[in-house]
């Protein structure tokens, strides 16, 4: 046992105007209205992978460094000859039909360009059709199958205690994050989160098999899900609690590696409406088409996203930002009801970065952190250590980390990444992690029981604080919801980071949807989830 | 007097160190004793191993105390000194209106895979850094800055379009010796296109030290902490250098940094 009380969620302990909250979260369905019409209206080169991962198509042509993955390949040929404005899917089956069924066979003759593919007419039209609709409705199966099979291995193996503690790990080579993963889970890690490599964000195609060579982080690649998942199920049986296994749906691959790990049974993926925008210099209008089919994926796949408001304070100040967390926070949560998330597979994100040196730093992470408890009362809020000022001295650093724990204690935080105490130096050692758990163990035990006790004064500190935050933040979405989303960006005003409509990485890939445009593996999403696709 | 250095830990030349570590090994009276016999190896005379903690089946984690053997004369040290004045304001204006008679094109960028911008925006924009304005606040420079992941090729090819002077480079990631790796390519990139000798380079990034620049062919690094004041007094003087302005007018209104 790791608390003296169970876990559970203060609520009611600051007078909130529900009325601000309520304009809020309208201004936000406002905001978000015309960006889902632009995701509605468009594909990418990316969601057409996905699609073709999901159906079966998988492998590479070519070797090492200069290996295409055969979905980009086939992407590729078919946006050559026919366009994507209709999708991929009814070209792609067409070659199916005519390589007798064999999909793998199908994907190889387009990729060597033995085939050319076209938009096929009448009965074949019809006979291509049907084959990518039983397809998608196989594959989609597939996704909802690990929602399953996670309960079952979950009430098998039994459900780790919350908070939920989170850790990264980032060797770069996954047969050297196996053992530091299951190190992590042993010595009580119930989440790990596999950081992926400097510049995947980048690639504009998913890299093959099982990697060793990543820059800081390990390559996402499916292989390397399988074999991570495979390790954390093995100690998740040897410990009795099933361990969750985290990585990224983002950048130019985003709705590929959400497929990927709906295929392999991650459990939370980071997964943030603007992050690319922001921090890789990702085309916004890619960012918020590929968002909305990579979270279907997730929320079909039971998966909890993670958003990621907490590194907008890396870029702008924590005190006089904090309502820019609580913005994005509502407009992802936005973003995520409409394609389909459940509350509970909310993972809002925001974090513990003010200034130690900020007078009352303590008590304004209290406010700020209680806040966004009272906000948003049944999502599982994913809570960030401090990064920005922690220095070359670890001993102070350890100490700033403690800090962070008790306020996650204390504000009944559920998903808590622990802080390192060399995070101003090196991405973790493994006895970082465990001096961290250390630390969390003390803290989440030590104070288990006393955030229920703790009440605050009637308009005192803690309570005008949140107030004024809210109050910023009503003044915030009212202003982006007056000059829209994407001005919004434009002006800088998430993240201090100023991005334009057609700017960043990745436009190329975005493409109109033409009347006909058919997605058979989008609409069994949106069927099953239902939502309009 | 002797100018040996030993550590002190609560008494004159006790030389008593503290020092943690992990060892591939379970717990046992033999991973303690290994530990022991690694801070004996290391130099330590009489270490304790105060703290031995399991990590899983197969590692463990040490904190040794123990009292170095070693000690070192500070002043038979080759350090890098800081070889350039700390220039006032308006005379980092002056020196560039001085040498060049134009405004001293700076081109900035985080190369690589990289996607840290706070530093190299720190050095760059009006902003800047711990009470200092940026490289963007002198008038007589004018600053080109490309952001983060950014290729050596479009490097060279903003070096042209520019007519740049001088060359900032950021690299924060360095896990795997990244930084030194992206220097090395965007020296090799700039020599390639024949740019390089009429270049001021820097680089900067936390895990740079100062005497890294020549094995990387860069005129000047900058480390941690950097003020954007430095690297400003630092260009100044070398555009005046080249210039041939005398060390005098140089370091006219200086102190040495
Ligand atoms: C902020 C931050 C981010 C932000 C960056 C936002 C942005 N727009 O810059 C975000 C959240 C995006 C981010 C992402 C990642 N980060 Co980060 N991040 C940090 C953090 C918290 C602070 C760094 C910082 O900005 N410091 C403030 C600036 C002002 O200081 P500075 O960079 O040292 O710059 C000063 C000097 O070095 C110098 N200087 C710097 N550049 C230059 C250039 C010139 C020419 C000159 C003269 C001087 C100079 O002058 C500056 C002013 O004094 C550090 C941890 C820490 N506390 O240091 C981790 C850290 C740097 N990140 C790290 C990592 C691994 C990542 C990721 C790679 C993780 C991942 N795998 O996804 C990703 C980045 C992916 C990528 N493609 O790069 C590691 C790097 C480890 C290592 N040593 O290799 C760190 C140390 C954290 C850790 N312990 O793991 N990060």
């Amino acid at each position: 046992m790791r608390t003296s009380a169970p876990f559970f969620r203060p609520l009611g302990r600051l007078r909130i105007d529900e009325g601000v909250l309520a304009e809020c979260r309208e201004l936000a369905t406002e905001i978000a209205a015309p960006v889902d019409h632009l995701a509605a209206t468009h594909t990418t080169t990316s969601i057409e992978r996905a699609c073709l991962r999901l159906v079966g198509v998988d492998g590479i042509e070519g070797r090492g460094v200069e290996a295409v993955p055969i979905p980009n390949r086939v992407v590729d040929e078919i946006g050559a000859s026919v366009g994507l404005e209709r999708g991929a899917l009814i070209p792609f089956f067409d070659a199916v039909a005519s390589c007798g069924g064999d999909i793998d066979a199908a994907a190889d003759a387009i990729a060597g360009r033995a085939l050319t593919p076209r938009w096929p007419q009448g009965a074949d039209r019809d006979d291509a059709a049907r084959r990518a609709k039983e397809a998608a409705a196989a594959a989609v199966n597939c996704i909802e199958a690990a929602a399953t099979a996670r309960r079952d291995v979950v009430e098998r193996v039994g459900e780790a205690e919350r908070p939920w503690l989170y850790l990264i790990v980032a060797t770069g080579d996954i047969h050297e994050d196996i053992p530091q993963a299951q190190a992590a889970a042993r010595n009580g890690a119930d989440v790990i989160a596999v950081i992926r490599s400097t510049g995947q964000s980048l690639l504009d195609y998913v890299p093959f098999g099982a990697t060793s060579e990543g820059f800081a982080g390990t390559y996402a690649t499916q292989e390397n899900f399988r074999l991570m998942r495979a390790a954390l199920d093995e100690v998740g049986e040897e410990l009795g609690r099933y361990v969750r296994l985290t990585n990224y749906a983002s950048g130019l691959c985003m709705p590929e590696i959400a497929a990927m790990a709906g295929m392999e049974r991650l459990d939370m993926m980071l997964n943030d409406c603007m992050y690319g925008i922001m921090f890789r210099d990702i085309n916004m209008q890619r960012t918020f088409i590929d968002q909305h089919f990579s979270r279907m994926v997730h929320a079909l796949a039971g998966i909890v996203i993670n958003t990621g408001e907490d590194n907008y304070l890396t870029t702008a100040d924590a005190v006089d930002s904090a309502h820019t967390v609580l913005a994005s926070q509502f407009l992802n949560e936005r973003f995520a009801f409409t394609a389909g998330l459940s509350e509970e597979q909310m993972g809002l994100g925001h974090a513990f970065e003010i200034d130690p040196d900020v007078p009352d730093q303590i008590l304004l992470e209290l406010a700020h952190a209680q806040l966004i408890r009272e906000c948003f009362p049944n999502a599982p809020l994913k809570y960030m250590p401090p990064t920005k000022h922690m220095t070359g001295n670890i001993f102070q650093g350890f100490l700033y980390d403690g800090m962070f724990n008790l306020i996650g204690a204390l504000t009944g935080q559920d998903i808590v990444l622990l802080g390192m105490m060399t995070e101003g130096i090196h991405t973790p050692f493994l006895s970082d992690r465990d001096l961290a758990l250390e630390n969390a163990r003390y803290i989440f035990g030590g104070a288990a029981g006393l955030g229920g006790e703790l009440r605050y004064e009637a308009g005192g500190a803690v309570e005008r604080r949140a107030a004024q935050v809210l109050e910023e933040c009503r003044q915030m979405l009212r202003k982006v919801a007056d000059i829209g989303m994407f001005a919004a960006i434009e002006a800088g005003m998430f993240a201090d980071t100023v991005r334009t409509p057609a700017g960043g990485k990745g436009l190329a890939g975005v493409v109109q949807r033409a009347p006909g445009y058919v997605n058979p593996v989008a609409d069994e999403l949106s069927r099953r989830l239902g939502i309009g696709a | 007097m002797s100018a040996l250095l030993r550590p002190y830990g609560d008494a004159t030349g006790d030389g008593r160190v503290q020092l943690s570590f992990t060892l591939p090994i379970a717990s046992s009276e033999r991973a303690r004793q290994a530990a022991l016999e690694l801070a004996r190896k290391m130099g330590f005379a009489e270490p304790q191993v105060v703290h031995m903690k399991e990590m899983g089946p197969d590692f463990s984690f040490f904190i040794v105390y123990g009292a170095t053997a070693h000690s070192v004369d500070p002043a038979g040290l080759t350090v890098a000194e800081p070889d350039f004045p700390l220039l006032p304001s308006p005379e980092i204006n002056r020196i560039i209106r001085d040498s060049l008679k134009r405004q001293l094109v700076v081109v900035g960028a985080c190369t690589g895979t990289d996607a840290h911008t706070l530093g190299l925006d720190a050095i760059l924009s009006m902003k800047g850094f711990a009470g200092d304005k940026g490289l963007e606040y002198w008038q007589e420079m004018r600053i080109v800055n490309m952001g983060a992941q950014v290729s050596p090729g479009e490097i060279v090819a903003a070096v042209d379009e520019h007519a740049a002077d001088a060359v900032l480079v950021s690299q924060v990631v360095t896990q795997r010796d990244a930084h030194i790796f992206h220097l090395q390519e965007v020296h090799a990139a700039l020599t390639e296109a024949g740019l390089r000798d009429r270049l001021i380079l820097v680089g900067g990034g936390p895990r740079f030290s100062p005497d890294q620049a020549p094995a990387l062919g860069f005129d000047r690094i900058f480390g941690r902490g950097t003020k954007p004041s430095e690297v400003a007094s630092y260009l100044a003087w070398k555009v005046g250098r080249r210039a041939g302005l005398s060390e005098a007018d140089l370091t006219r209104a200086a102190t040495l940094a």
